[in-house]
């Protein structure tokens, strides 16, 4: 009998437990997604700190971004979404949305307007990839290089990391053919213009792996992007690729002998995504979060925080210094005019054709 | 059979219990009571395993042969590729293109048709803009028939006009009374029996767009104009003979002068118009993608995860250069292999010392074998980073003593040696354990009564301890072998491109290219070739040879 009641005991308790947790979603709590570290704290500063202060609504973190596409649809098939705001890269955005697991957003109706009343479609403009997606920050895949191991003539182009002979070493790329393709053409002879044309093609393909064997061996491919700063900070890699932030971070914060190679960077947005199947209620303030925190002025504040470049032109005169160093930002942003003489964007529509295609040859290359 | 062997039968008959029922149903009952209490004790465990092992496992594999999305977002489609001759030259008939506007029309409303781009996408690459760009298109597609019915008469462009025509009376009194602000549910469209016979297609267009608009948009059907797909269809069935002449019921009249005028109407040719948004659609790929992955259940997975592709004429061989599916299996059961032999030569020496040496100090040493399993997988796998990374502490080391040249350090890490290292640090518990378990049942007193006959050490311990000690090396070796085939994260870290495992592919199809049929595909020869190898163990070594302790 005393089991019988400490079972029972025990079951309503939790049942309670349940109701209050599941009570405590409904009345005042947003679970937002994000990639964690430096650029999650980005965010609480900027947005979720001064939004919970206006709003009394409690932010809940989660840093599953990286697994967010996988994560959404196993949700959305047991049909219990648990997020109410995602940050993904585009690409993922444009897979979301295709999947129906993005809800569509009206830019000039849903978000806020520039405050000198531009509507928010222009302000953002071409950033706009998706339906689904509303931009928050540009951010390049990028070369850093040990200023002490590269001599005296520091490398000025991309094409220094297929030249082991002026530059000897290893280099760090990452595993994947996604820009890695585009650069190994780019050093290959082929014009800027022409690279998804090439790469289209099965020679083309071929041309690309061929460049990328000729430094095969020197080669540590990387899957997490803070494996690049650790492998330089340990001298283990003469360059390396990663994203600007991660860069900023080892060059700035930790000032290691790094220096930036910004020469045929490749741009990539980051933004927010709002998932379906949520109940209207959440869907509203899931609404009023990202209306406020994508407005000119707090995307402005959160590069004090990061040098990730805001997605609204009206967000970029606003860009002021680092929170902690002092230093001025602008000179940092990926989109500042002297970093971005070269520049690729990520070609989103090639890329979703042709990922599955090229990814396979490209690990059956790498396993050769 | 005679009266006089009746006494006997009693005897030779079945054996009563007190309560007069035969023994045996007796017996049968008390055994399927105790069995049914024994079943009721381990229900919930039984249960719990079901639904939270079992169910998701089989689900989950199930992924690899499933193929309705295609059947289901493109029905019409399917069925008219049915009988089209895909081996030939010929790309399918204009009828097949009809179908195909009206599939992905009514696709593109419910938004599924990037879906199955991205999909077939896996199987051909291009289809996934290709859809979508269809989907962006689709809609002006039939539009030249809705302007033409809409300029012969107004008529046409009113949705209440439509919902007269189309729509059963005593729905249309319900609905047009029926107040949206209200809360009472929207009166559901029932089509009008007259004309479903008289227009069959336009019927079926319509009660699937009123019952989008009533069920999915949640929208006032009264208030909607209908899409451009209904007046394709209606201008179908006009000009194949619909006798509208008899018709008498609401908008007769211009139902009976679009018949008149539909035939002289400019037309759509839907090739023509798909070619027009895409060339792809002209090209005989696609097609025979779409008939090859039209039924519901296909093989298409399981011929990817073996590096063979589905083609109309059969299952063939990949290119050599998009070939690696085969070659990490192969690696991945080698590599267990030598992870686990590298254990049990580690192990075995420890698992012997931990048995045999006083109590106070095995304690000690069985808290240094624990101490890892404390320890976060991923800080023991970042550490061995640090370890063996040619400016880590182990090269440094060598260096330091001489061993190697500063300018040549060796690569212990990013290839198979870092995976087989670090592996086999992460996975020797799991193989000391039921060593040290097994061999600390192992009677010291054998190996000396061997001793005392004259065998030499070797010999006790060879022919005497060791063949006592197996039922350990097989527990171990199984447990060891098993885990290492499934393992994912350290390799990705530690791995490069030669030491990663079959289970780094199937991570990236589950959570990067979401292509889940193929990573179930994966999974389920995976799990078969445990259960081979398992079963192969049972033959030859015996799992009742196996022990983990006692």
């Amino acid at each position: 009998m005393k089991l019988a009641k400490t079972l029972m005991a025990s079951t309503a308790l939790t049942v309670a437990a349940g109701m209050v947790a599941a009570d405590g979603h409904m009345a005042n709590e947003m679970t937002i997604v994000s990639w964690g570290g430096a650029y999650s704290n980005s965010q609480q500063q900027a947005y979720h700190n001064p939004y919970m202060e206006k709003t009394g609504v409690t932010i809940i973190n989660d840093e599953s971004s990286a697994e967010a596409v996988a994560k959404l649809r196993a949700m959305n098939e047991a049909g219990n979404v648990t997020w109410d705001v995602v940050d993904v890269v585009a690409a993922d955005a444009i897979r979301l949305c295709d999947e129906g697991l993005a809800m569509e957003i009206d830019a000039d109706e849903q978000l806020a307007a520039a405050p000198d009343g531009t509507p928010a479609s222009e302000d953002f403009g071409d950033l706009l990839v998706s339906d689904c997606f509303i931009p928050q920050i540009v951010y390049s895949t990028t070369f850093g290089y040990r200023t002490d191991m590269v001599g005296d003539t520091p490398p000025t182009s991309v094409c220094a990391v297929f030249d082991t002979e002026a530059y000897p070493g290893k280099r760090a790329l990452e595993k994947r053919p996604i820009n890695n393709m585009e650069w190994a053409l780019l050093c290959d002879g082929v014009a800027k213009d022409d690279v998804y044309d090439v790469l289209e093609t099965e020679e083309g393909q071929q041309q690309a792996l061929d460049k990328l064997a000729t430094i095969k061996d020197d080669v540590i491919w990387w899957s997490a992007g803070a494996d690049t700063p650790q492998l330089l900070a340990d001298g283990e890699v003469v360059m390396g690729s990663t994203y600007n932030g991660r860069l900023f971070s080892v060059i700035e914060e930790q000032k290691q002998p790094v220096a930036m190679l910004w020469d045929a960077q490749v741009f990539d947005l980051d933004g927010w995504i709002i998932p379906t199947g949520l109940s209207d209620e959440r869907k509203a303030r899931a609404l009023d979060y990202i209306m406020f925190a994508t407005d000119t002025q707090r995307l402005a504040d959160q590069a004090k925080y990061i040098s990730y470049g805001p997605a609204r032109a009206s967000s970029a005169p606003l860009v002021g210094q680092h929170a902690d160093l002092g230093i001025d930002m602008a000179p940092h942003m990926p989109t500042d005019p002297e970093n971005a003489k070269n520049t690729f964007l990520y070609n989103y529509e090639f890329w979703a054709d042709y990922r599955d295609d090229i990814d396979a040859k490209f690990q059956a290359w790498l396993a050769q | 059979m005679t009266s006089s062997t009746a006494p006997d039968t009693a005897n030779d008959g079945p054996m009563l219990a007190a309560d007069g029922r035969t023994l045996k149903s007796s017996l049968n009952r008390a055994l399927r009571r105790s069995k049914l209490r024994a079943l009721m004790l381990i229900a919930p465990l039984l249960i719990f395993v079901l639904l939270t092992f079992i169910a998701p496992i089989a689900d989950m594999l199930f992924r690899s042969v499933e193929n309705q999305i295609v059947s289901d977002t493109l029905p019409r489609t399917t069925q008219a590729l049915a009988d089209w001759d895909a081996g030939g030259d010929a790309l399918p008939e204009d009828s097949t293109y009809r179908e195909l506007y009206r599939d992905i029309f009514l696709a593109k409303e419910r938004k599924l048709h990037t879906r199955l781009g991205s999909r077939l996408n896996y199987e051909l690459t291009g289809v996934s803009s290709l859809f979508r760009k269809s989907g962006r298109k689709v809609e002006d597609m039939g539009e030249v028939y809705q302007d033409q019915f809409e300029d012969l008469d107004g008529f046409w462009k009113q949705g209440e006009n439509w919902n007269a025509l189309m729509g059963d009376a005593d729905w249309l009194a319900a609905q047009n009374a029926w107040d949206d602000k209200s809360d009472t549910a929207q009166p559901q469209f029932v089509a009008s029996g007259a004309v479903s016979t008289l227009l069959p297609l336009t019927a079926e267009m319509f009660t699937l767009y009123a019952d989008f608009v009533q069920n999915e948009d949640e929208d006032n059907l009264a208030k909607e104009d209908p899409w451009a797909l209904i007046y394709s269809a209606l201008h179908q069935d006009l000009t194949s003979g619909a006798g509208v002449a008899s018709y008498a019921g609401p908008g007769a009249a211009e139902l009976q002068a679009a018949a008149a005028a539909a035939g002289d109407f400019e037309t759509v040719v839907f090739r023509e118009a798909f070619e027009d948004v895409d060339e792809d659609w002209g090209s005989l790929d696609v097609w025979q993608t779409l008939k090859v992955y039209s039924p519901n259940f296909t093989s298409g997975y399981f011929l990817n995860s073996i590096d063979m592709q589905k083609t109309i004429d059969g299952p063939e061989m990949r290119d050599d250069n998009e070939q690696i599916y085969l070659k990490l299996f192969m690696r991945t059961l080698f590599m267990s292999l030598v992870i686990t032999g590298s254990c049990i030569l580690l192990g075995y020496p420890v698992g012997y010392m931990l048995a045999n040496l006083p109590a106070k100090t095995a304690n000690l040493l069985m808290i240094l074998v624990l101490l890892p399993f404390w320890t976060s997988l991923l800080v023991r796998t970042s550490a061995w980073k640090v370890m063996l990374q040619q400016q880590g502490v182990v090269n440094d080391t060598l260096v330091w003593l001489g061993v190697v040249a500063d300018d040549s350090r060796l690569a212990l890490i990013n290839n198979q040696t870092g995976t087989i290292i670090a592996m086999t640090h992460i996975l020797l518990p799991f193989m000391i354990l039921p060593l040290y378990s097994v061999m600390k049942t192992i009677p010291p007193s054998y190996t000396r009564a061997a001793k005392s006959l004259g065998a030499t050490n070797w010999t006790a311990f060879w022919r005497v301890y060791f063949p006592q000690s197996v039922p350990g090396i097989g527990a171990g070796s199984i447990l060891v072998f098993i885990l290492s085939i499934g393992y994912y994260i350290t390799p990705e870290i530690v791995g490069g491109t030669t030491g990663t495992f079959i289970s780094n592919r199937i991570a990236y199809h589950i959570s990067s290219s979401l292509n889940w049929g193929l990573a179930a595909a994966l999974g389920a020869i995976l799990l078969a070739v445990v259960l081979g190898l398992y079963w192969a163990y049972d033959r030859i070594v015996g799992i009742d040879n196996v022990k983990l302790g006692g």
